[in-house]
């Protein structure tokens, strides 16, 4: 028979509030095996703590069941409480009377009697709970980024710094993702690729760094320190180690008509191509589906006119195989889609854009090389209208829109309209806004600066519509604050669209078996206190891929997943979780219905000795599980037709007793 | 002020909009092709019915200038649906108690033999006490 003691928490008014605690102290006093019952105000305080190790030792408990808020919230605390006392962690129960309970409900009578249900139920799990050691096991000191853009580089440099190695996978044939492709950043103005292309060199040539570009992860496998990952080296049909990056056969292809996805198909390059000068690795790599020598075997001009011998064009996918121990989801954002947005007419006007394509119009290597000209005509615009918050905050249909604020577009609508000021003063530039959403160091003082020192015109209101008329641009939008409804003549708009994550991130989440919220950003372990780790253990999560966010914030997120990570690879153990499964030998029948469905392969079967009735053997086959691999997720436990499957700290008659305990 | 509430409640409950989740954006009024013979704007008639604000609407020409194009009710990017708070703010005056827009006198005027009974029965009923 265990010794009990029961603890009821008030949490201050929280459940104090709404349970008489004192009561269910009392009740939970005469439930079986309690031998002591107390309340207090702060259970986890140090205090509270105190009052639960004396009484551990005073009473000889030998389990002990704690009333309080959830066990995500303080299981652990009470855990290492039990455990400072000489008890062992595994015999420590939480009853929710919080979340489960005192939250929930306004009256003291039902509020009380659901808690002393709860409680009791906690006990009878207790009455049969075991003393359990959790196993260890080893960390590979690798990490795996996924994702090239400023989030990826900033967090392997800084594992790589530490000393440990990194692997980066890029689904382009570079990294340097987005902001590879603006021109200034805010609020400094300081061009994008000086701060950026500096970093992408330092990742190239650290030797604890490598990259693997135009990759995608295939398969992920193994737990936190053990991930066994496949990663997918698309072909590029160019010896990475042998191309020189000279770039004669992105001058000398005769398929010239490719859109230009760095550009935003605002021109054209060629079917073998380097996405960029400063591009890293500096590899060429061939667009398969444009390249007329993988197409129809004629041409090879390519092949050719390279000088190192690089073109392979028989290169095939190929598969790498590595270990990590953590792994880093940095697979960033993209803007929407405008296809919705009928109103803006950006499908019916080359001159309608968005600001992604606009911050190419202005970089010197972009289309235009940096003279802002109308996409249609090749003419200088000296009138332009930004319309702000295009598919940000838009709860009326889904498809369309997001709900949440993108949070970059106001810095970044700011910035286009100073810069054009700047460079054509001729030009007269209108923003139209909802709010003017700027939070930040030096961020508000560059938002009124493009107001009182360029004369940007600001306005409170929307744009209803954009009607191509002749050469123009007809924007009718309103004014809110002087109560109008405006029709100017522009010769361009630009659309700051909204961002939503990368598509790759929906079945990579599922792969890491990492969490999602609705809208497809990754959710985080805990919004305020653990931003930067995925609820799964060993997943941690730098940049856009879990909210929106500018370059400085990516920056600071990306250095704290970093550190989270060095903090995991400094290990050369890792406690396991005690909760796993384990098979009764007797009653295993040798199905492998369990073997089946074990998400983490931590099942397998041999052949043993039984001993059978007159002294004979009996071969059987019976299920063996690796306390290592498994999870504690319990599959295997339901799949089991003979019931010989069980998990350890929640077994099946542990189950039972609490259910019998609710409904008693 | 009981009574204003009650209209204003009214007109919400008829129309099923929530002029709450009006941000404010101006996307309506942006939007709409008659608002330069209206003098209260789609935005208005959301801010003015949310604090209570009736009276002057009621005692507008807007209420009859709005096309019912439903352009507002397409674009608002928080689903709040100025047209059919329009619609029902119209409704509000036409069937005010007393005020006998159609009397019985009236009708041998108006008679017209492709005209339906039902449709003046209808108005009737719309349009007198």
């Amino acid at each position: 028979m265990q010794r009990i003691g029961v603890f009821v928490c008030w949490c201050g008014s929280n459940i104090a509030g709404t349970v008489d605690v004192q009561k269910v102290a009392e009740a939970l006093r005469n439930e079986p095996g309690v031998v002591h019952s107390a309340n207090y105000q702060y259970m986890c305080s140090q205090a509270g703590q105190e009052l639960i190790k004396d009484a551990i030792k005073e009473h000889k408990l030998t389990g002990i069941v704690v009333c309080s808020c959830s066990p995500r919230m303080h299981e652990a605390t009470f855990r290492k409480t039990a455990q400072a006392a000489g008890l062992n962690p595994y015999m420590v129960e939480i009853a929710n009377i919080r979340e489960q309970c005192s939250w929930i409900h306004k009256d003291m009578a039902e509020g009380t009697e659901k808690a002393i249900v709860l409680g009791r139920t906690a006990i009878a799990k207790v009455n049969l709970n075991a003393p359990l050691t959790p196993g260890e096991s080893p960390v590979t000191k690798r990490a795996l980024v996924i994702g090239g853009g400023i989030a990826g580089i900033q967090t392997a440099l800084d594992i790589a710094d530490a000393g440990f190695y990194v692997d980066i996978v890029e689904k382009k044939p570079t990294i340097g993702g987005k902001m590879a492709q603006l021109d200034k950043t805010f609020p400094t103005l300081d061009c994008a690729a000086c701060i950026l292309t500096p970093k992408m060199v330092d990742v190239a040539q650290h030797e604890r760094i490598r990259i693997f570009s135009y990759s995608e992860v295939e398969e992920v496998k193994g737990f936190v320190g053990n991930f066994d990952v496949k990663i997918k080296k698309k072909a590029r049909f160019v010896k990475e180690d042998v191309c020189t990056g000279c770039g004669l056969c992105t001058e000398k292809c005769p398929q010239k008509k490719v859109p230009n996805e760095f550009n935003l198909g605002m021109d054209n390059r060629r079917a073998i191509y380097i996405p960029f000068a400063q591009a890293v690795p500096k590899v060429a790599t061939i667009d398969a589906d444009y390249c007329t020598m993988l197409k129809t075997g004629k041409c090879g001009v390519c092949s050719k006119v390279c000088t190192a011998k690089a073109i392979d064009y028989t290169q095939k996918d190929e598969i790498i195989e590595e270990k990590y121990g953590a792994i880093v989801a940095a697979t960033g954002f993209n803007p929407i889609s405008m296809d919705k947005f009928d109103e803006f007419a950006y499908n019916q006007s080359k001159d309608v854009i968005t600001s992604l394509e606009f911050e190419r119009l202005m970089n010197a290597a972009g289309p235009t090389a940096g003279k802002l000209l109308r996409p249609s005509d090749g003419v200088h615009p000296h009138k332009i209208v930004f319309v702000q918050c295009v598919g940000s905050r838009c709860s009326s249909c889904a498809e369309k829109g997001k709900e949440y604020c993108s949070k970059i577009c106001c810095m970044y609508t700011a910035k286009h309209a100073m810069l054009t000021r700047d460079k054509y003063p001729d030009t007269d530039v209108t923003v139209f806004y909802i709010d003017v959403r700027t939070p930040g160091k030096q961020f508000d003082e560059f938002y009124r600066r493009a107001v009182e020192e360029y004369g940007v015109h600001y306005i409170k209101g929307m744009v209803g519509k954009v009607s191509p008329e002749g050469n123009k641009l007809i924007v009718q939008g309103s004014d809110l604050l002087d109560n109008k409804q405006l029709k100017i003549e522009a010769d361009l708009v630009v659309l700051a669209a909204a961002i939503e994550p990368d598509k790759s991130a929906r079945p990579l989440a599922t792969m890491l078996t990492a969490s999602m919220d609705t809208n497809d950003f990754f959710t985080e372990a805990h919004p305020k206190l653990r931003p930067v780790e995925s609820p799964t253990a060993g997943i941690f999560l730098s940049g856009a891929c879990q909210g929106p966010r500018d370059i400085p914030e990516t920056v600071a997120q990306a250095g704290a997943a970093a550190a989270k990570v060095i903090g995991l690879l400094s290990k050369d153990k890792l406690t396991g979780n005690p909760c796993v499964a384990h098979s009764d030998e007797m009653m295993c029948n040798g199905c492998s219905s369990c073997e089946r469905v074990c998400p983490y392969g931590a099942i397998t079967y041999a052949d043993k000795e039984f001993r059978g009735p007159n002294r004979t053997t009996l071969i059987r086959r019976v299920a063996q599980v690796n306390e290592a691999i498994c999870q504690g997720c319990g599959c295997c436990t339901v799949a089991c037709p003979s019931g010989a499957m069980d998990l350890k700290g929640f077994a099946s008659k542990q189950i039972m007793a609490e259910v019998d305990a609710i409904c008693k | 002020m009981e009574n204003q509430n009650n209209v204003r409640n009214e007109i919400i409950r008829r129309s099923g909009v929530n002029p709450r989740k009006c941000m404010k954006c101006g996307k309506c009024s942006g939007t709409c092709p008659a608002y330069d013979e209206m003098e209260y704007h789609p935005h208005q008639f959301v801010s003015m019915v949310e604090s209570g604000d009736i009276e002057p609407l009621l005692n507008s020409k807007s209420i009859y200038r709005c096309l019912t194009c439903f352009a507002c009710v397409d674009r608002c990017p928080r689903g709040v649906e100025p047209a059919k708070l329009i619609e029902a703010v119209r409704l509000t005056a036409v069937r005010k108690q007393g005020e006998n827009h159609l009397k019985a006198d009236d009708i041998p005027a108006l008679l017209d033999d492709d005209l339906p009974q039902q449709a003046i029965v209808s108005a009737f009923r719309k349009y007198t006490k």
